[in-house]
């Protein structure tokens, strides 16, 4: 079952960065449909993220990106997420639009993309752009490319 | 149930003021619709069906369905989900059909509007056509039955799609505050909100058309005979319905209903929902459902795949929400609202599997079955309208100009063809362009609008803008064959 049945993409759907690429710290577009749509290729100041057309779906050169997360909230489609590596760590920035929202230090609930508990994540980072927060959280490296979302539990 | 907290809205509510239900005192707050409070006071029958007394409920939420008709300050019929809430109002169920009001319509207020464009509608289609319009020069006249300037945009909390000209990357709530006020603002452009237009009539002037329209303020109605050159049909869509026993249940909502009230007025239609239909619109209505608090149990989809885009699928999933698809609704149960549904598997040949149906408990079901375009009184006009699966039913015929049959009547956005709503804002340039043009006596060539029916092209381009490519072929075809019998028989 793929993605148009199921909502949930499979990670060979995705064309990965590699390993020195991830240390470094890169944004990983989950972006498969060729859809109108373009302000993450408007919202990169380093033309890291090129599409042919409006309806292409955007491509990442991860050696020209930063992992700087500014195309995170930009994004209509909350598709895009940071991912880097840290030793035996995964730092996973995602954007969040619930209540309530974390704070720096807190301990949330990490989920996958069906939204399955994968365990707890240590919230590292919050950011606050319009009214999308972007959230990094710490998480384990094997859940780098597993780990997009959070659940808050007060 | 009132949200107290939201993620992406605040809720500015106006004075807290009382009013009667049925004799019964309840408390709202001023500014918002009176169903929208009754909802919020945990009433869900708003009506009852005239042969069957079933019970009805909020169901569209713009004025479009019956299901909220009442009888308010004595006046019978009142659309109360468009209607803003006063203190002290007198607020009755109706039993069967309505008893004519004992009030003389007599020495009403009457006036006569000229103007060289009138807007029907002030979505995203009616407010760039209006702008546009303006920027030529012309008076144009921007009507709406709404009490808030921006159609649907007003209930959009997501970012939308599309590139700079179309505000993507904007919320839709964002994007009506900025074209509201740009209308608002231009001297050539004048508002009138919470006005319907009702009827077009014979003039007896060639090039006028005349058109009738009625503001209703706080009770009070103003009649106006409004003059104009030409006029353009924005008036959006309404909601599709889905047959199944039980769909008139209180609890039974269509998505723009469930947006409405929810993200317009801060009020839960209610706790756990079946949404139907993974379009954009079920995926979206889904993820702001949670955004306010509510439980979405299940996404049901009676096609094989996903209709919507998969980003906004995704949105839901990882938040826990199931999505079924070769589903739909078989039943939903419920005494005076809906309690829970039962949905089943469908086959290839669309026929519930024996033995998959089950019962899922919740209060509220969404449905989320598509829209037809609104083409009543563009009919009345005498443009010649057609049914268009692709366009979403019924809609006038038009060419590139966004022109119909009849000379000087124009159509954008819904009206013309269920889209996205940046098809609706450059179609809506279009329309406005061409419309103040004919308005001045000037010709439109196909250059002057050039850079827009390129926009149009990359917009549609596409999978997901197939369906209205090929609604918009056929609609420019059937137009220009119409127009070559014309020229044979002459």
């Amino acid at each position: 079952m793929g993605y148009k049945e199921s909502g949930v993409i499979s990670i060979n759907d995705l064309k990965l960065p590699n390993e020195e690429q991830l240390k470094k710290g890169v944004a990983i577009v989950e972006c498969l449909e060729n859809i109108p749509c373009n302000p993450c290729v408007e919202a990169c100041p380093f033309g890291a993220i090129t599409m042919r057309d409006l309806n292409d779906t955007p491509k990442v050169n991860y050696d020209k990106c930063t992992g700087c997360k500014r195309c995170i909230a930009i994004c209509p489609g909350l598709a895009i997420f940071v991912v880097k590596l840290e030793g035996e760590d995964a730092l996973i920035s995602l954007p969040y639009e619930f209540l309530p929202v974390p704070k720096k230090g807190d301990v949330v609930i990490a989920l996958d993309r069906e939204g399955k508990v994968r365990g707890n994540a240590k919230v590292e980072e919050v950011r606050k752009v319009g009214k999308t927060h972007i959230i990094t959280i710490r998480t384990k490296k094997e859940d780098a490319m597993v780990v997009r979302n959070i659940r808050v539990v007060k | 149930m009132r949200i107290r907290d939201h993620p992406i809205l605040e809720f500015k509510r106006g004075k807290k003021v009382h009013f009667y239900f049925n004799g019964k005192k309840l408390y709202g707050y001023e500014g918002e619709s009176i169903s929208a409070s009754i909802v919020a006071n945990g009433i869900h029958v708003l009506s009852r069906s005239l042969r069957y007394k079933n019970p009805r409920g909020f169901f569209c939420g713009i004025g479009k369905c019956s299901s909220c008709l009442m009888n308010v300050n004595g006046i019978p019929n009142v659309r109360t989900c468009i209607t803003p809430l006063k203190e002290g109002m007198e607020v009755r169920t109706q039993e069967g059909y309505a008893d004519l009001p004992s009030v003389s319509f007599r020495g009403r207020k009457k006036k006569k509007i000229e103007t060289d464009v009138l807007v029907i509608g002030a979505g995203p289609a009616g407010l760039t056509s209006a702008i546009e319009a303006a920027k030529q020069g012309v008076k144009v006249l921007l009507v709406d039955e709404n009490p808030r300037i921006g159609g649907q945009l007003v209930k959009q909390t997501h970012k939308f799609f599309g590139s700079k000209g179309e505000f993507a990357g904007k919320r839709g709530i964002e994007i009506a505050e900025i074209l509201g006020r740009k209308a608002q603002e231009d001297e050539n452009i004048d508002v009138l909100l919470q006005t319907s237009a009702f009827g077009y009539y014979e003039n007896g002037k060639d090039d006028f058309h005349l058109f009738g329209l009625v503001k209703r303020v706080n009770g009070e109605e103003e009649v106006y005979k409004v003059e104009c050159k030409s006029a353009i049909f924005a008036c959006g869509a309404m909601e599709n319905m889905l047959v199944f026993p039980g769909n008139d249940l209180p609890g039974v909502y269509g998505a723009g209903g469930v947006q409405t009230l929810m993200n317009v007025y801060g009020i839960l239609p209610g706790k756990k929902v079946l949404m139907v239909g993974s379009g954009n619109v079920g995926l979206i209505v889904s993820y702001q459902l949670l955004q306010a608090g509510a439980e979405v149990v299940c996404i049901i989809e009676a096609m094989p795949r996903i209709g919507g885009y998969h980003v906004h699928a995704a949105k839901v999933r990882r938040c826990g929400v199931p999505i079924l698809t070769s589903h739909t609704i078989v039943e939903a149960k419920g005494k005076e609202r809906v309690e829970s549904a039962v949905i089943g598997r469908i086959d290839e040949n669309w026929n519930v599997v024996k033995g998959s149906e089950r019962e899922i408990e919740c209060d509220t079901i969404c449905l989320a079955v598509g829209l037809s375009p609104s083409v009543k009184l563009i009919a009345q006009t005498g443009a010649e309208v057609r049914f268009i699966p692709e366009a979403g039913g019924y809609v006038a015929l038009h060419n590139k100009f966004m022109e119909t049959t009849k000379r000087g009547i124009f159509v954008a956005g819904d009206a013309s063809g269920v889209e996205e709503a940046s098809i609706a804002i450059v179609e809506g340039k279009i329309a406005g362009f061409s419309a103040a043009k004919f308005s001045l006596g000037e010709r439109v060539e196909e250059r002057d609008i050039e850079k827009y029916l390129k926009r149009l092209n990359e917009l549609r381009a596409g999978p997901f803008g197939e369906r209205g490519r090929k609604a918009k072929e056929k609609i420019f075809a059937m137009m220009e064959r119409r127009q070559w019998d014309i020229r044979k028989a002459v």
